[in-house]
């Protein structure tokens, strides 16, 4: 059992500061890093991981600082986001390297208990070169596993892969947390973090916004005011209706650059407010053109948790 | 197999795939095949291979060929990433150094000496020891050439074409012109190996160093130590996450 401790870090590079006074604690089980690209998750990844010094605070496994001690390896396994792993080796001649490197009594054994723990038996004897991108990312976890590690840290693990693999990807990552190893994976989609993660810290622009287990982050983000352009035969008509209806806090009329016009509304309760819309233009005789959310992607949620 | 011979045979298989290996095999190539025409032409004469061996053959294959070794055995793992596969194992970054200068100064002396060596045979025959003094100097100076320029890969990402820069500006061209610059050439230190073993007849045709035996041979450990202590301490601290 090792327990991650991210104490008031700080790292920047040169002008840009890349992670911000950023303070957690990650215990055992399975905790996903979740933030759009460019939210300092890799930098902070790479700071846990003892590859990147902290500008200020301090970065430490059970109080151990990880930057410059390679000891740390003994108990922490990576999985990196870059693909570049000796493709002249097959699968398995990597997997057992990295066994060799860690000095096991039995690599031989190791090599094929983690080859076999990523279902890659049958492909192992394969040159990496050949692999796909799953592939790949399975035998990238099989060398983290290989020596049994307390904490496994995972940069974006599911990028590019497929349904399939996803999903084989996530049982093996809860099954290592079951197992009472600290798995930290990074991502920026939220429904891979929560499928699988117990625990979830949100970074957004190196700061760390928010963290719970993933019902605490969906009501953070579902319970904010959410923003709709709609645009009707009569808009006048129709925000005068939405506001006295009670549906939305705020309704404005903004002119379109292109001509024409459209109605921004911020409504009180999305469930309310998607139900009353089309009743109140049936009401009013004003026929809808276009409903369509604003302020949907990752980035705008993300940024409005960290205004909180 | 302990983690030193892993961190060799990943190191060679990084080393001598694709086109690396082309350039390894011809630059030997480029010096035989001259060596041939040479002693086709002139037949075997000592001022021409002096001069041969040490401005084609120490002067640039030898510091050439040891750029594209030394940056080799590490540089493509820290430019692609593979290089996670050796630093994030509880190992001592010396070990992991030394590995791969071994297996750099290994692969140069394979390719460099045994070249050298014909070539000079095929210049003088084998009643000098012209052949063996140049093989010598190759062998000498390899080991301090891949120390720097493996560390110039640990240094920076351009190392391959700084490596170039400095063998052909500093090596081949500056320290061959100007006297006092030639004190700091692994060069002129591999000269003094040479015109140590190639006796006096070698010593009137030209195989001169402006720098002694002794202090040769202690700048050349010097050089190969420090540059080597210096790989370590910066793979120590080898930062491989950069800006997102």
């Amino acid at each position: 059992m090792t327990t991650i401790e991210v104490e008031a870090v700080s790292r920047w590079f040169g002008n840009v500061v890349a992670v911000n006074d950023v303070t957690m604690r990650i215990g055992p089980g399975v905790t996903g890093l979740l933030g759009p690209n460019g939210a300092g998750k890799s930098t902070l990844l790479n700071m846990v991981g003892g590859f990147l010094p902290p500008s200020t605070g301090t970065v430490a496994l059970d109080g151990r600082p990880t930057w410059r001690d390679e000891q740390i390896y003994r108990g922490v396994g990576l999985v990196p986001e870059r693909e570049g792993m000796y493709e002249a080796l097959s699968g398995a001649e990597l997997v057992l390297a990295n066994a060799r490197l860690h000095g096991l009594p039995d690599a031989r054994g190791a090599a094929r208990r983690a080859i076999d723990a990523v279902e890659m038996s049958a492909a192992a004897d394969r040159p990496l070169s050949t692999y796909s991108k799953g592939m790949k990312q399975r035998i990238k976890m099989a060398t983290a596993l290989v020596h049994d590690p307390a904490v496994l840290l995972l940069d974006e693990p599911f990028n590019g892969m497929d349904p399939r693999q996803r999903m084989q990807l996530m049982d093996l990552l809860s099954q290592l947390g079951e197992q009472g190893r600290t798995v930290l994976f990074s991502s920026h989609i939220l429904e891979e973090v929560e499928q699988i993660a117990g625990s979830i810290q949100v970074m957004v622009a190196g700061r760390h916004a928010a963290s719970g287990d993933f019902r605490e982050i969906r009501r953070l983000m579902t319970e904010r005011p959410h923003q709709y352009v709609v645009r009707s035969s009569d808009d006048r008509a129709l925000a005068a209706a939405v506001i006295a209806g009670g549906s939305a806090f705020g309704v404005e009329l903004r002119a379109d650059p292109a001509g024409g016009g459209a109605l921004h509304v911020q409504a009180a309760d999305v469930g309310r407010f998607s139900h009353a819309l089309p009743v109140l233009a049936a009401q009013h005789g004003v026929r809808l053109f276009e409903v369509a959310p604003e302020d949907e992607s990752l980035e705008s949620v993300f940024a409005y948790l960290v205004e909180r | 197999m302990g983690p030193g011979a892993v961190i060799a045979r990943l190191t060679v298989s990084g080393l001598l795939g694709r086109r690396r290996a082309a350039v390894l095999v011809v630059l030997p190539l480029v010096l035989l095949v001259l060596a041939g025409v040479f002693r086709a032409v002139g037949g075997q004469d000592l001022r021409t291979a002096v001069l041969l061996l040490s401005t084609l053959g120490l002067g640039t294959v030898v510091p050439l060929l040891c750029v594209v070794v030394g940056t080799g055995v590490v540089g493509p793992e820290i430019e692609d990433g593979s290089i996670l596969y050796l630093l994030s194992k509880p190992l001592r970054r010396s070990l992991i150094v030394l590995s791969k200068l071994a297996v750099a100064v290994a692969t140069s002396w394979a390719l460099l000496v045994p070249s050298v060596l014909v070539a000079g045979v095929l210049l003088v025959g084998t009643a000098q020891r012209l052949a063996v003094a140049y093989a010598l100097a190759a062998a000498v100076a390899a080991v301090a050439y891949c120390a720097l320029f493996l560390l110039l890969a640990v240094l920076t990402r351009n190392a391959v074409v700084i490596g170039l820069l400095y063998a052909l500006i500093w090596e081949t061209t500056i320290a061959g012109v100007v006297p006092g610059a030639r004190v700091l050439s692994v060069r002129q230190w591999a000269y003094a190996v040479a015109e140590a073993v190639a006796g006096d007849e070698a010593v009137r045709q030209g195989v001169d160093s402006d720098v002694g035996l002794t202090t040769s041979i202690v700048l050349l450990a010097l050089v190969t130590g420090l540059a080597s202590t210096y790989a370590v301490r910066r793979l120590r601290a080898l930062r491989l996450g950069g800006q997102e």
